[in-house]
């Protein structure tokens, strides 16, 4: 045994509670609707009330009449905007209605109610268009699109599927569905602008202030220098929050108008039309195996949805281009752009409805083969990442199937289908597997030695929820060398720089990327001799070319999945009665937020699996549960105990070894829990979510 | 803004006084519905007469062996009542399968009657809507109805009334009293909402100004092994997607007295009836819980979404009565 040097510390890996945990809990952690400023207006969103069209009139006299109203923007006065490359921002500037709840003008007044009462007295007329607002995989309009989210292959081929799923001694060709899922983060969109200095000055909930600063310099033609953006404390996100939303955008453009500040929040319902959301997915997946279930095909084909704002095709069929041994291999996607909302990220875009589908086919293949769901992936492990012939820098896959399985005491599974009851209930187990990339993007940040001995970083990261803070404090204190109580580490702030954004569980390693090397300049600085001037030392890190430089490999995180479910037939009920998620992630910062994380995303599948779905009326084309009353989301008492814990999964391609876990734990989530349904029933449910009345008719 | 006016009545007269004979006036209970419709801009009241504090909040046994529990006894002292979970276990068992902790402690017994449909048409007002605005239309009968009536609706209209408090009421007989202007009276729970036909928005038969008192159950030894049961879309927080509330006394093999009433399959808590008069003097068994069971649903009108709803109101039926049978004490 070693013992550590007293001198070398070690904040990675301590199971610290967030660092703003107290600020939060009593209040005094400022949101971005809380903060107060003088001669502060607000703004209200005037949504459009047809699916597609144009607005013929706008009549504002009643509402500029009402008291304390300041003005009404609509697209015959709004200031005009520069693409920024995002569609979705491009509010106010013509009379085209692209869907139901797009805004069509924004009432500002002096207080909140004075602005919603204007803008229910502001009269819209249209001139309505036959829309098109209901997704399916027949529609005509579907098209091969240029590119996956974010800027992926649409299609991937390797060998003769065809021929190899005719050859095949068992195959598997089924059709599964995922409905449309809304993000809705704890916190409702806010965004406060005002002109200050010469510069616009904005406090935002978002996850990513510098992405935000950009949009809005461009969207505005300024100086990127002139837009400070600000988003210090943010209630959840889920990547609804990933870049500007058409909020921020408005608040701006008042503050301009009025030279005063102005917020615009968005209500819950707003939430449900202009911020995105998951879109719904039809997945044809194809598998082909000989008799010992090794796979000889794999053939996944998407469909999805896009608004005819933006193209944004989710990226539903990458899942198979990592993740199995297929002799032959094809993966592609179509699309089809309707009179919707824009769809974008939702936790694990891609991975979260993909592996629903090939994570339950593989579930059939196994009953088929008679093969155990478990020694059937074993059977199928991948020596480098199918798709592309890439290394793995690491795949512990096959350990967290070894370590669930004892956990959660599958040995010996009776794997005959509807035969285990406890008085109404059907009780039945399954399994799926879980992948989800471990990328890195280049950010920078800053390191200060301040003159009082305490060390300040500054970098533009984002924390929203997940305790980013308190797992950067760790790694700058590690890379300083200094006790965790010496280190402050300010985030949410565009004047810090260029960072990544808090998205595809990229923040930890890219943000800690950068402080790391930021850390260790200064510590090289000072060890060689520098003195710290008054007002600091300043070491700064720029990770481009580091990460430029990183090797071609394939690097995930990689995760198995278990839970138990009753259900009732008679009833339709779906209960999980126990999950365990066992996930190789790199190296675990802290495993206290680490496992909140995890459990958390788990219990976003177990939502995802029976409960969530948006219902959209194809005659408004609106969303008709557009609140969290009708938009089920899993309360307390439809979670189970969820026991989450991970592997050793050395890999240090970066510095700071982790891979990210902010959404693997949804991930195979949803198919081990319709697996387990199955098992419970015989009844396979191919459609999300499992709800009463599906499980009734089964 | 909608500027509207507040007054809390202190007794009875006060607030029928108060709520006058202005039509655009509304009593408020916990405001856990009112306020939300109003935040919506679903009510508009020009004045609430707020009647929470009146001395109606308590829960007394009567006589015969019935309870009173008064209007403004909140959904939490009702399910917690020692003497309602006794003698009338589906009522306690039905205001607990309600809402949250939090709403339960603020929310009335007789703003639950009255709360309205949860149709996501009716709380939005910009979709057309029969019962919020006559006239306008029934988007729900194209549009999303899974959560809709199977029993006694209309064209006009296929909202269900969500109360699962109600459900247990109207199976053990339960009666409303009322105060209008020109005095008291008592209405059967079964009579209390009107049915749609072509007027849903009128909804019960109270006159202008009436202020619920309180509800009184008469004493019923059937009462006492009764049961409710709640089926919903997620595990709680969440209105029934069909519930149910039964009591049975069997005597040698036998069903000698029965009482069901359903939830979430129409615009009132529905008695059912026609289940009743199949069982009493049948011989217990699943086969006359089946019999049962269809003869009530025997009237349902499903529509495209909501279909299943049939299925599963039969094994509701069938399983609650076949557990009643088997409970110990029947
Ligand atoms: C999120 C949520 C979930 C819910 N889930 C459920 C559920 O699962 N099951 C369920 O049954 N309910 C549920 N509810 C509804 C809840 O039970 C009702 O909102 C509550 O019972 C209404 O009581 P209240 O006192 O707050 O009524 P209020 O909102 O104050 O009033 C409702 C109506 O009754 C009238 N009123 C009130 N008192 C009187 C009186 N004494 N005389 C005459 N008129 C009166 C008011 O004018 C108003 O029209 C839920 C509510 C919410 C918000
Ligand atoms: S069902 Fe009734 S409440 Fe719902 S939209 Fe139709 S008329 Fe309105």
């Amino acid at each position: 045994m070693t013992t550590m040097p007293a001198s070398v510390p070690t904040a990675v890996g301590e199971a610290l509670t967030r660092i703003e945990g107290r600020l939060k809990v009593t209040g005094q952690a400022r949101y971005a609707a809380e903060f107060p400023a003088p001669g502060l207006a607000y703004g209200w969103i005037v949504p459009a009330r047809i699916a597609r069209g144009r607005v013929r009139a706008i009549d504002i006299d009643a509402a500029l009449a009402l008291p304390g109203v300041l003005a009404v923007l609509h697209h015959g006065n709004a200031p005009r905007l520069t693409d920024a490359g995002d569609a979705t921002l491009l509010v106010l500037q013509d009379d085209a209605v692209p869907h139901w709840g797009w805004p069509v003008a924004l009432v500002v007044a002096t207080t909140s109610e004075q602005a919603r009462a204007a803008a229910e007295r502001i009269h819209v007329t249209y001139d309505e268009e036959p829309h098109d607002v209901v997704f399916s995989a027949e529609h005509a309009g579907t098209y091969i699109p240029d590119h996956v989210n974010p800027a992926q292959e649409t299609s991937t081929v390797l060998g003769d599927v065809d021929a190899a799923l005719a050859a095949a001694d068992v195959v598997v060709d089924a059709t599964y569905s995922t409905p449309n899922e809304h993000n809705s983060p704890m916190e409702p969109h806010s965004a406060t602008a005002r002109w200050a200095d010469g510069r616009l000055e904005v406090i935002d909930s978002n996850q990513g202030a510098f992405a935000v600063r950009q949009s809005l310099a461009t969207l505005f033609s300024l100086d990127p220098s002139a837009v400070h953006v600000r988003s210090e404390h943010v209630g959840g996100g889920f990547g609804a929050k990933g870049t500007a939303r058409p909020h921020v955008v408005l608040a701006a453009m008042a503050a301009t108008v009025l030279q005063r500040p102005v917020r615009v929040t968005l209500t819950r319902q707003q939430m449900f039309s202009l911020v995105g959301y998951r879109t719904p997915t039809v997945q044809r997946v194809r598998v082909g195996a000989d008799a010992s279930g090794r796979l000889t095909a794999l053939d996944h084909l998407a469909y999805s949805q896009t608004s005819r704002v933006l193209e944004f095709t989710e990226q539903t069929a990458i899942y198979a281009r990592v993740m199995y041994a297929a002799g032959a291999l094809r993966t592609d996607h179509r699309v089809v752009a309707l009179d919707v909302p824009t769809p974008r990220w939702m936790r694990a875009p891609g991975e979260a409805p993909g592996s629903f589908a090939v994570e339950s086919a593989l579930d059939e293949l196994a009953e088929q083969c008679g093969i155990d769901p478990v020694e059937l992936r074993a059977r199928n492990e991948p020596d480098v990442e199918p798709a592309t012939g890439r290394p793995f820098s690491s795949r512990n896959l096959r350990t967290c199937f070894t370590e669930g399985a004892r956990r959660f005491g599958w040995a010996g599974r009776d794997a005959r289908p509807g035969v285990r009851r406890d008085g109404r209930w059907l009780l039945g187990t399954g399994t799926a597997a879980a992948t989800y990339p471990a990328r890195v993007t280049p950010s920078t940040a800053t390191a200060t030695a301040e003159a009082d001995g305490l060390f300040t970083i500054r970098i533009t990261a984002s924390d929203i929820g997940t305790g980013a803070r308190t797992a950067l404090t760790q790694i700058a204190a590690d890379a300083l060398r200094v006790p965790l109580e010496r280190v402050r580490v300010l985030i949410g702030d565009s004047d810090f720089g260029q960072a990544q954004l808090a998205g595809g569980s990229l923040g930890t390693g890219s943000w800690g990327f950068a402080i790391t090397e930021a850390c260790r300049a200064l510590r090289t600085e000072l060890d060689g001799g520098a003195t710290v001037p008054p007002d600091g030392l300043t070491a700064r890190a720029d990770t481009a070319e580091r990460v430029q430089a990183l090797p071609a490999l394939s690097r995930h995180s990689y995760g198995a999945q278990f839970a138990e479910v009753a259900v009732d037939l008679s009833s339709g009920e779906v209960r999980v009665r126990r999950m365990v998620g066992i996930f190789a992630v790199g190296r675990v910062v802290n495993p206290l937020t680490a496992r909140s994380q995890l459990v958390g995303g788990m219990t976003m599948g177990l939502s995802m699996a029976l409960h969530e779905e948006a219902i959209l009326d194809p005659v408004f084309g609106d969303v008709v549960n557009h609140d969290l009353a009708g938009y089920h989301v899993a309360t307390n008492a439809d979670v189970p105990p969820i026991e989450v814990d991970w592997v050793d999964d050395a890999d240090d391609v970066i510095p700071t070894g982790t891979k990210g876990l902010g959404e693997i734990g949804i991930v195979g989530a949803a198919a081990a829990i319709a697996n387990a349904v199955w098992h419970a029933t015989g009844a396979r449910h191919r459609d999300l979510p499992i709800r009463p009345d599906r499980v009734l008719f089964s | 803004m909608r500027e509207f006016g507040y007054d809390r009545a202190t007794d009875v007269a006060g607030a029928i006084a108060l709520l006058g004979a202005d039509p655009h006036a509304h009593y408020l209970g916990g405001g856990t519905n009112l306020v939300d419709l109003m935040k919506l801009g679903v009510e508009a009241p020009t004045r609430l007469v707020d009647v929470s504090r009146l001395p109606l909040a308590g829960i007394e046994v009567l006589p015969d062996g019935g309870l009173r529990i008064g209007s403004t006894a909140s959904n939490s002292d009702i399910a917690a009542h020692p003497d309602v979970r006794r003698r009338f276990p589906a009522v306690a068992q039905a205001v607990l399968a309600g809402a949250s902790g939090q709403l339960r402690n603020v929310a009335t017994a007789g703003g639950n009657l009255l709360q309205r449909t949860r149709c996501p048409y009716f709380t939005d007002v910009t979709k057309p809507c029969n019962k919020r605005v006559p006239g306008t239309g029934c988007p729900a009968r194209d549009g999303e109805h899974h959560n809709h009536a199977i029993l006694g609706a209309s064209v006009q209209c296929i909202a269900t009334h969500p109360s699962d408090f109600a459900v247990g009421l109207v199976a053990l007989d339960a009666r409303v009293t009322v105060q209008e202007s020109d005095g008291p009276r008592e209405i059967p729970l079964e009579e209390f909402y009107r049915p749609v036909g072509s007027t849903p928005e009128r909804e019960t038969v109270l006159g202008p100004g009436a202020l619920i008192t309180g509800i009184v159950l008469p004493g019923l030894p059937i009462a006492a092994r009764s049961r409710y049961r709640k089926v919903r879309e997620r595990a709680s927080y969440a209105f029934a997607i069909g519930s149910i509330a039964a009591a049975l006394h069997v005597t040698d093999g036998t069903v000698t007295e029965v009482r069901i009433a359903l939830g979430a399959v129409a615009s009132r808590p529905w008695r059912a009836r026609a289940a009743e008069r199949v069982l009493l003097g049948a011989p217990v068994g699943a086969d006359a819980f089946a019999d049962a069971a269809d003869a009530e649903l025997a009237a349902a009108q499903p529509l495209r979404d909501n279909a299943y709803k049939v299925p599963l109101m039969r094994n509701l039926i069938v399983t609650m009565l076949s557990e009643l049978a088997e409970a110990p004490g029947r």
